[in-house]
């Protein structure tokens, strides 16, 4: 199988080295899109590849970055979203501490493309050690005239900053992270106007994941048809997967578009421990809705199958439980997600994601009320397309899919009879 | 309170954007690396360095859960709770250390040495169960490796 992201992921961090990097083919990608390519040429490449932003929503990659005014009489900024704070994902931190020049040159390139001179790394706080790894990366591009001033004699000058979070969920969203960024509490704002048009500063800005950025230099080198034709027709090239949970070999792994979700955990992650079997699945990350066994399957991963079986590919995190998990247990556990992170700026989010947890807390305790599970799927529904910003969406979806597909661990904490059995058994 | 090299520090972030502001985040982590928290006079000091309001910072330090405005343990113990740690035993990490530490979820040691909190998502997914302590990342760890961990900091 091609590795487009991973293929440096063997030397361990060795690549963190500009000349580890420039002796595996690292920069040529730059060389080419500055020597023989122009913005145009290179705009078009990409919305040939079929890229689709890694970074939950899935939105083609070259048309956002079509969005972007030509003249613009503030400054153009890219923002490259290393927060990854959604439950399940951790593919984004080995992508920058494996090969953080690779995504510094797929930067540079979209930098180059969208016309901007500044560029902010934002990533999560807690990631300070891969922060590091990212200031000596940009050091050592500094030093060797990829960044900076006439970049490798061109008239392009472009600096590039690493700024760190400091613990909220909601900054991962991408206007939550343009007010972040600008200093304040990180409350999104309301679109339209999109950040293409007016974002950091009120200039024009695109901001996309660590992932999305990385795939870059390999579709300049390739050609955006070679990319595409590693996945399927609408969703091109390869993906990278976090694997969690109950699976023998858990990690992060690289697979083409549209490759069977079920070859992922037996054949990449060697299956399920002890020969249990496979319960249900959560294919892209804590904010989508939960498919069982029979759906799993059936699941290719591309962002058309997921969709088909009632989910959504998300950022990627595939979190696999296993015969022995209570569902009413992790969906509970999502949901004080949620409501820890619920950035309190509109009502439906705020209050609802408390209510949801508390009727869940009592339920925990076996105290649950007849027609609490009913509460819990329409305290859901008040929430669902009625927050401000998608948080709220995220929080909803897995309470009523839990619900809908895996109802007797709900029953089980209601049902008077069922409750006293189980409360004796725990 | 701000150390020469500190100022040097402060002035390159500042030097990043075009709105002093934007230095905010990273300039409270410069703050709280001094006295482990952010004290009233970092908040004073930084309104005036970076041309904000007392209220404005006072308001970004309490939304980011990595600031703390009172003092805690030099150790700050981050376990992990979010539903891949979870299913690979979360809750027994806590009360693991819980009981080694004779110190419940948000307390610190009477010695002040640990602080012991729960987080939520820490990255770290496929690398369950995960303990932060400070900045330092713990993979897979387990009441063994836990207790070397603990016992190793000093
Ligand atoms: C609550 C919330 C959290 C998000 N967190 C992240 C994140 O951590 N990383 C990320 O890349 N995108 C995150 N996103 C998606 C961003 O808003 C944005 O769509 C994405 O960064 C765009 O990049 P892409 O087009 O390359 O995917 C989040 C969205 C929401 C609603
Ligand atoms: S939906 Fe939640 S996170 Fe989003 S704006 Fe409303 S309160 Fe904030």
């Amino acid at each position: 199988m091609t590795k487009v992201l991973t293929s440096r992921f063997d030397l361990k961090g060795k690549a963190c080295d500009i000349d580890v990097y420039l002796k595996t083919g690292g920069y040529q990608a730059l060389e080419k899109a500055f020597k023989e390519l122009t913005p145009e040429k290179i705009l078009e490449e990409v919305k040939k590849s079929a890229l689709r932003g890694r970074g939950g929503a899935g939105f083609p990659t070259g048309m956002k970055w079509g969005f972007v005014p030509k003249e613009s009489k503030r400054p153009k900024y890219l923002i490259n979203n290393a927060d990854e704070s959604e439950p399940g994902t951790g593919k984004d931190r080995d992508l920058m501490r494996y090969d953080p020049h690779q995504m510094i040159e797929g930067m540079i390139i979209a930098a180059y493309t969208l016309g901007a001179n500044v560029s902010y790394i934002y990533i999560r706080g807690e990631y300070w050690y891969i922060k590091e790894i990212l200031e000596k990366a940009i050091a050592q591009a500094y030093q060797r005239g990829y960044l900076g001033k006439k970049i490798l004699g061109s008239g392009f000058d472009h600096d590039m900053y690493v700024h760190p979070g400091a613990g909220a969920y909601i900054c991962g969203e991408e206007t939550a992270l343009l007010e972040s960024l600008e200093g304040k509490r990180g409350h999104p704002r309301l679109k339209p106007p999109f950040p293409a048009v007016v974002g950091l500063y009120g200039g024009p800005t695109i901001v996309n994941n660590v992932e999305t950025l990385a795939a870059v230099p390999w579709i300049i080198l390739n050609g955006g048809d070679a990319y595409r034709a590693l996945g399927t027709e609408k969703s091109g090239g390869t993906k990278l997967y976090t694997v969690s949970g109950h699976v023998n070999r858990p990690g992060n792994y690289e697979v083409p578009l549209g490759y069977p979700l079920m070859n992922l955990i037996n054949e990449e992650c060697g299956g399920i421990p002890g020969g249990r079997k496979l319960k249900a699945v959560i294919p892209g990350g804590s904010s989508v809705p939960i498919i069982n066994a029979a759906e799993a399957g059936k699941c290719n991963m591309d962002y058309e199958s997921v969709a088909a079986v009632g989910s959504m590919l998300g950022s990627g995190g595939v979190i696999v439980m296993d015969e022995s998990t209570d569902i009413f247990e992790t969906t509970r556990n999502i949901t004080h997600f949620y409501m820890h992170e619920s950035c309190g700026w509109c009502t439906p989010c705020r209050e609802g994601t408390r209510w949801l947890y508390k009727v869940f807390d009592r339920m925990k305790r076996y105290e649950g009320r007849p027609g609490d599970i009913e509460l819990l799927y329409d305290l859901a529904d008040k929430i669902l397309f009625k927050s401000f910003c998608p948080l709220g969406d995220a929080a909803a979806m897995p309470v009523q899919s839990a619900i809908d597909k895996f109802r007797d661990d709900f029953d089980r904490r209601i049902k008077y009879d069922l409750v006293q059995i189980h409360k004796a058994a725990d | 309170m701000y150390s020469e090299s500190n100022e040097k520090k402060l002035d390159e972030i500042i030097s990043h954007y075009p709105v002093k502001r934007s230095a905010i985040l990273p300039a409270l982590y410069i703050a709280q690396e001094e006295n482990g928290y952010v004290t009233d006079d970092d908040i004073k000091y930084l309104a005036k360095r970076l041309d904000m309001r007392i209220n404005e910072v006072e308001e970004v330090v309490t939304f980011y859960t990595m600031y703390s405005r009172k003092p805690i343990g030099k150790y700050k113990l981050q376990v992990c709770r979010t539903v891949s740690c979870m299913l690979l035993g979360a809750e027994q990490i806590t009360e693991h250390i819980s009981r080694k530490l004779g110190c419940k979820l948000g307390e610190t040691t009477p010695d002040g040495r640990f602080t012991l909190v729960e987080v939520e998502c820490l990255g770290y997914c496929d690398l369950a169960p995960v303990l932060q302590v400070n900045f330092d990342y713990h993979e897979k760890i387990n009441t063994e490796s836990l207790d070397k961990i603990i016992e190793g900091l000093k």
